[in-house]
């Protein structure tokens, strides 16, 4: 698989490691009413959808940028990435 | 039709006309008491205990397409149970044990053949793990033993001994392990659940669950609804799939897992053998071909196929440890789509839906525990009541902090 990087285009995908659902970008409020469950939901569910699917990758062999990779899960197909810190500043993976 | 040494000679005598299909086909009924959806390992056993230990009726298994055509028929059949911790120790031995009668229990050849597993470590750090493991496997009445280095030469002389990065120091050897013909498995639990009464319903794939004030009533299908007393779902890597058809999200990613065999060799390599350097493990099939496998590739897939990073991966590890296998032609790669769970051990639960119940979570790892996750799984749903063995399985764990984490890496399921 070959992903393009914003910043440095196609570069191999055995030069990152993979996280997982971009999700874990929007992380709870610990000091929120319920925080307990919102943490234990964002830690261990997933949507672990068929299709579409938006994902933490961080480019650990190249320039250590988080990229948030959108791929279909039943073709492997790469559709873009973008740095996960310009999500996160758009206000998160929704 | 039962199945003898008998039999296979007076079929031989008479030209072979007697034999009949292993199961009927039959149309879905409108209603069951039991569903199972998912003709994998887990779910054709769930139904033949179901049926055969607890005495249930009006059974149906669904599957979307034909039978053991999932995970069940692509997995390396490695069986064993060397595991360290309390919550699946107990569990796996307990597979191992009806492994040890299943072929004389389903009248059918599973090939089951305790070949032992021997687990090689490089370290005395990763000995001393060995140890503790093995220990683990004793007190749960498995078996164990520990080999040093000359105690695996001898079994394994073609072992790269003379690896300096990763010398061989041992082993943790057992010798009740081995292999099974995965699809023999399949088709013996279906043989043996069609003969109770259960309804094997193929091309039937579930669209839908039919919940009415929390409590399950039936699935929709391809093939129609179908109404029901109690659901289990048992679709290993289509678990997120069919549970959010109950609104409900899973502690499991569904990852791809490849498998590699060579042309046929004459007999090398004795049992299973694992490489602790690297994520490489090998057995030799009854054919002649060399199975092998290694890692997931590591990144969510649906896709029943990997890449080739991971079959670089698994043959160099190949190469380190057995040089001798550069000399054979590989002959097909494969994958499987498996549901790794967030600490790496199942789940065999209900769930807040009534009447629905979930086994899930197999990882790469399910294959081995096909007899007791089917009977754990028909003794939940029999009797409300998970078996002694499978009592740690459940769904709220992760939120209850009791996770069963074999590996002490997290809620990170590529590093399981
Ligand atoms: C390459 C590979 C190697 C492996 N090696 C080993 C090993 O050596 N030892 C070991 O112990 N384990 C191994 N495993 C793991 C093991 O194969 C699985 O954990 C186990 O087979 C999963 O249970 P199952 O047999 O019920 O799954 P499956 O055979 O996958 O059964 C699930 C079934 O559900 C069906 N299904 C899915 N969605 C629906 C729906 N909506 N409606 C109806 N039906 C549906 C599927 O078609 C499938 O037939 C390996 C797995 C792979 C992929």
């Amino acid at each position: 698989m070959l992903i393009p990087h914003p910043l440095l285009g196609l570069r191999d995908a055995q030069e990152f490691t993979y996280l997982g659902d971009a999700a874990l970008l929007n992380r709870p409020d610990g000091m929120a009413e319920g925080a307990e469950a919102a943490f234990a939901e964002y830690v261990y569910l997933r949507d672990n959808p068929a299709g579409l699917h938006r994902e933490l990758w961080f480019h650990e062999q190249g320039d250590r940028s988080w990229l948030v990779v959108t791929r279909d899960t039943t073709t492997h197909q790469i559709l873009g990435a973008e740095l996960a810190r310009d999500v996160k500043l758009k206000g998160g993976a929704a | 039709m039962h199945f003898s040494g008998l039999r296979v000679i007076r079929e031989a005598l008479t030209g072979h006309k007697g034999w009949k299909p292993l199961w009927r086909n039959p149309e879905p009924q409108p209603a069951y008491d039991y569903i199972i959806v998912g003709g994998g390992g887990h779910g054709l056993a769930t139904a033949y205990y179901l049926a055969k230990a607890f005495g249930r009726a009006r059974i149906a298994v669904l599957e979307k397409s034909w039978l053991g055509s999932g995970n069940v028929g692509r997995n390396t059949t490695i069986i064993r149970s060397n595991y360290l911790l309390p919550g699946n120790e107990p569990f796996y031995e307990f597979s191992m044990k009806l492994w040890e009668g299943l072929e004389q229990e389903f009248n059918f050849n599973a090939m089951v053949s305790q070949r032992g597993i021997l687990n090689l470590c490089h370290t005395d750090a990763q000995r001393d793990a060995y140890r503790r493991r093995g220990n683990a496997m004793l007190l749960a009445g498995a078996d164990a033993e520990l080999l040093d280095r000359e105690g695996v030469r001898a079994m394994a002389p073609f072992l790269n001994f003379d690896n300096a990065r990763f010398p061989i120091k041992g082993g943790l050897l057992q010798r009740r392990a081995g292999t099974a013909r995965h699809d023999g498995v399949a088709w013996g639990y279906a043989r043996g659940a069609d003969m109770q009464g259960v309804d094997l319903i193929q091309n039937c794939e579930v669209t839908g669950l039919r919940i009415k004030a929390g409590r399950v009533c039936g699935v929709e299908t391809t093939r129609g609804p179908i109404a029901a007393g109690k659901v289990g779902v048992a679709v290993a890597g289509a678990s997120s799939r069919v549970m959010a058809m109950a609104g409900m999200r899973l502690p499991i990613e569904s990852h791809v897992l490849q498998a590699f065999v060579t042309e046929g060799l004459k007999p090398t390599i004795p049992g299973v053998i694992t490489f602790g350097a690297g994520h490489f493990y090998v057995s030799q099939s009854d054919k002649g071909g060399l199975v092998f496998g290694g890692d997931i590739d590591g990144y969510n897939s649906y896709a029943q196929r990997g890449n080739l990073p991971v079959i670089e991966d698994v043959t160099e590890g190949g190469m380190a440890l057995m040089p001798m296998i550069g000399r054979a032609r590989l002959l097909r790669v494969w994958g499987g789509a498996i549901d790794m769970s967030m600490d790496g051990s199942p789940i065999i639960d209900r769930t807040p839906v009534e009447g629905l119940y979930l086994n899930a979570g197999w990882c790469y790892g399910g294959f081995k525990a096909t007899p007791a996750s089917g009977y754990a799984f028909a003794h939940l749903l029999a009797t409300g009541r998970p078996h002694e063995t499978a009592a740690a399985y459940r769904l709220d764990r992760f939120a209850r902090g009791h996770v069963i984490d074999e590996k002490g890496v997290g809620a990170q399921p590529n590093l399981h």
